[in-house]
C-alpha cells in the first residue's frame, strides 16, 4: 500500500512510500559506479552514432561500411598471396606438380577447397559415397586420372547442363529402350560375372555385346572417352548386388557434377587439380 | 529552484503522460521509419524472380520443417564466409521471401548460395539420409518428403504471397498447378513456364518423374537458392545503396 513517503528511522534513509506486511522499502538513490557506467554508455553511443553507420543515409564520420571493408580485407589477403596465385593460374597442373614449393602451396590451398567443394559428394579424404558419388582416392577413373583429364573434369563438371564441355553421355534406360525386366536380369548375371563375383550368363552375354559392349568395352573394360565405368572390376557406384545393378540397367543412373570454373578461380582449380591427383590414384 | 528529481515525473500524471508518450514514439520511429525506406536498401541488380509454385511449395516445406533452426541463408560480408560461401548476400536476393529465411544459427552450414554446389541426386541421398553421404553430420533424416505433394492450394499460396508484395500476375496464378507439374517433368511442354519464370530449371529433382513429391518441390528450390544474380555481371554501381 503506498503511503507518504518518509523517512526511515533507523537508516535514516528516505522510504518510497512502499509498505508491504509492515516492510517498507528505502530509496536509496543509484550507486554511483552504476550510473556513471550508463551515462558513459549513453555517450559511447552517441559518439558511435557519429562515426559509424547507424542512421539512414548517413554513412558516419569514418565513411566504412561492412561491404567496403571486406572489400578491402579481400584485396589485402589477395595482395599477399598475389604472387604465388599468378603463378598457379598460369602454370600448368604438370609444372607445379613437379616444382615443390608451388606443390606444397597447391596441396595446402587444395586441401581447403577440396573440403569446403567437393568433399559433401566425393567425401572428406575423396573416398566418395554410396548412390554414385566416385572415389578420388583410387585408381579407378572414369574420365581419367592424369592431371590435365582431372583439370577438366574439374573445370567443366560432368551432366550439369550449364557447361557446354561437361563430360558424361546419357546411358540409356533399358527398360523403356526395350529390354524386358527378365532380359535385363540375365544382362545383370553376366555383368556381375565380368569381374568374377557371378557365374556367366549366355543369354546376358549376347545382350551385353548387342546393346553395353559399344561403350563399355566387350568384356566390361570401360571407356573413358564417354565416360562409361568399368564393369570388370569389384567398385560400384551404385551396389555390387544383382537388384543394383538391375536398377542401374533398366533406369539407367548417372551422376552430375558441377562446371566449377564459372565458381572458382583459375589458381584454385589448378590447386585442386594438384590436390586431387595426389589423393592416391593420380595418373601419368 | 527544487532540484529536479525521478519522484517529481512520477508524480505529476500530465508530465509523465507527455515524457512517456515522446519516449514510445522515438522508439516506434526508430522500428517503423526503416519500413519506408526498405526499397533504398535493395540493389539494382539483374535476374530477381518470384518463386515457381514448385519451388514455393518446397519453400513452405523448408519453414514447415524448420530448416531454418540449423541453417542461416545468410552470407555475411566476411572474408571467411565469402570466400567459404561466395558474394554477400543482397537485400535484392530476398526482396521476395515472405517471411525471410536469413535465420541466426548455424548448426549445419549457411544455404544462401546452395543451388548448383550439389546435384539433385546428392540433395535426394543427403535428405533421406545424411550420414550416407556426410558421416559426421548431426541432420535428421527426411525420407519421408518421398511422398506426393499436396498442391490442391498452389493458387492461393501464389495469391497470398501476392497480397503481400510479390508481382505474380493473374496468369502465374491461373497457371500455377500447371507450371508446378510441368518444372517437375522434364518432358512436359515448358514454353509457358520458361517465359513466366526465366531461368527456372525444369527436372525431375528426386530422379522420378511420375510423381510431384515433398521431394522435388524442395530440391528444387534447394537448388535455385542464390542463383539468381550472376554475379560475373554485377557492377559495383548496381551494389550500392544509399
Amino acid at each position: 500500500m503506498a503511503r507518504k513517503p518518509e523517512t526511515d528511522a533507523v537508516s535514516g534513509v528516505a522510504t518510497t512510500g512502499h509498505e508491504w506486511d509492515g516492510i517498507r522499502e528505502l530509496d536509496n538513490p543509484m550507486p554511483s559506479w552504476w550510473l556513471y557506467t550508463f551515462y558513459a554508455c549513453i555517450a559511447f553511443a552517441l559518439v558511435w552514432v557519429l562515426f559509424y553507420p547507424s542512421l539512414p543515409f548517413v554513412r558516419g564520420l569514418l565513411g566504412n561500411t561492412a561491404r567496403g571493408d571486406l572489400a578491402a580485407v579481400m584485396a589485402a589477403e589477395q595482395a599477399k598471396a598475389a604472387p604465388m596465385l599468378a603463378r598457379l593460374r598460369t602454370a600448368t597442373p604438370e609444372a607445379i606438380a613437379a616444382e615443390p614449393g608451388l606443390r606444397a602451396f597447391a596441396l595446402a590451398g587444395g586441401r581447403i577447397a577440396f573440403a569446403n567443394s567437393c568433399a559433401g559428394c566425393h567425401g572428406a579424404g575423396g573416398q566418395g559415397a554410396p548412390g554414385g558419388f566416385p572415389s578420388l582416392a583410387d585408381d579407378d577413373w572414369i574420365y581419367g586420372g592424369s592431371l590435365e583429364e582431372i583439370r577438366t573434369t574439374i573445370r567443366h563438371g560432368v551432366r550439369n547442363g550449364e557447361a557446354a564441355e561437361a563430360r558424361g553421355t546419357a546411358m540409356p534406360a533399358f527398360l523403356q529402350a526395350g529390354l524386358t525386366m527378365g532380359q535385363i536380369g540375365e544382362l545383370a548375371d553376366h555383368v556381375l560375372s565380368l569381374p568374377g563375383t557371378g557365374p556367366a550368363n549366355a543369354a546376358g552375354a549376347a545382350l551385353f555385346a548387342e546393346n553395353c559392349a559399344a561403350c563399355h568395352g566387350d568384356r566390361g573394360e570401360g571407356n573413358r572417352q564417354v565416360g562409361a565405368p568399368r564393369l570388370d572390376d569389384r567398385i560400384w557406384l551404385y551396389g555390387g548386388d544383382k537388384a543394383s545393378v538391375m536398377r542401374s540397367i533398366a533406369y539407367s543412373r548417372a551422376g552430375v557434377m558441377p562446371a566449377w570454373e564459372s565458381r572458382l578461380d583459375a589458381a584454385m582449380i589448378n590447386m585442386l587439380t594438384v590436390y586431387v591427383h595426389a589423393l592416391g590414384g593420380g595418373e601419368r | 529552484m527544487k532540484r529536479f528529481t525521478h519522484a517529481l515525473i512520477e508524480k505529476n500524471l500530465i508530465l509523465l503522460g507527455v515524457l512517456t508518450l515522446l519516449t514510445v514514439a522515438i522508439g516506434g520511429l526508430v522500428q517503423i521509419v526503416p519500413l519506408f525506406l526498405v526499397e533504398t536498401t535493395i540493389e539494382r541488380v539483374q535476374g530477381i524472380r518470384p518463386y515457381t509454385p514448385l519451388e514455393l511449395m518446397g519453400r513452405n516445406i523448408y519453414v514447415r520443417e524448420g530448416c531454418y533452426l540449423c541453417h542461416s541463408q545468410m552470407v555475411r560480408p566476411f572474408r571467411d564466409e565469402a570466400e567459404r560461401y561466395g558474394h554477400y548476400s543482397l537485400a535484392a536476393e530476398s526482396m521476395y521471401d515472405h517471411p525471410f529465411q536469413w535465420g541466426s544459427k548455424r548448426t549445419g552450414p549457411d544455404l544462401a548460395r546452395v543451388g548448383g554446389r550439389y546435384s539433385d541426386d546428392w540433395h535426394a541421398a543427403h535428405l533421406r539420409s545424411p550420414r550416407e553421404l556426410v558421416p559426421a553430420s548431426v541432420m535428421p533424416p527426411y525420407a519421408f518428403l518421398d511422398r506426393p505433394l499436396d498442391a490442391e492450394a498452389i493458387r492461393a499460396h501464389l495469391r497470398a504471397q501476392r497480397g503481400v508484395g510479390v508481382p505474380y500476375s493473374d496468369e502465374m496464378i491461373a497457371e500455377a498447378p500447371r507450371d508446378l507439374a510441368a518444372q517437375a517433368t522434364p518432358e512436359a511442354d515448358a514454353t509457358g513456364f520458361s517465359r513466366r519464370y526465366p531461368n527456372a530449371r525444369q527436372a525431375a529433382f528426386d530422379a522420378d518423374p511420375k510423381v510431384v513429391t515433398e521431394m522435388d518441390a524442395l530440391v528444387a528450390y534447394l537448388q535455385m537458392l542464390g542463383t539468381l544474380v550472376r554475379f560475373s555481371d554485377v557492377t559495383p554501381d548496381q551494389l550500392r545503396q544509399p
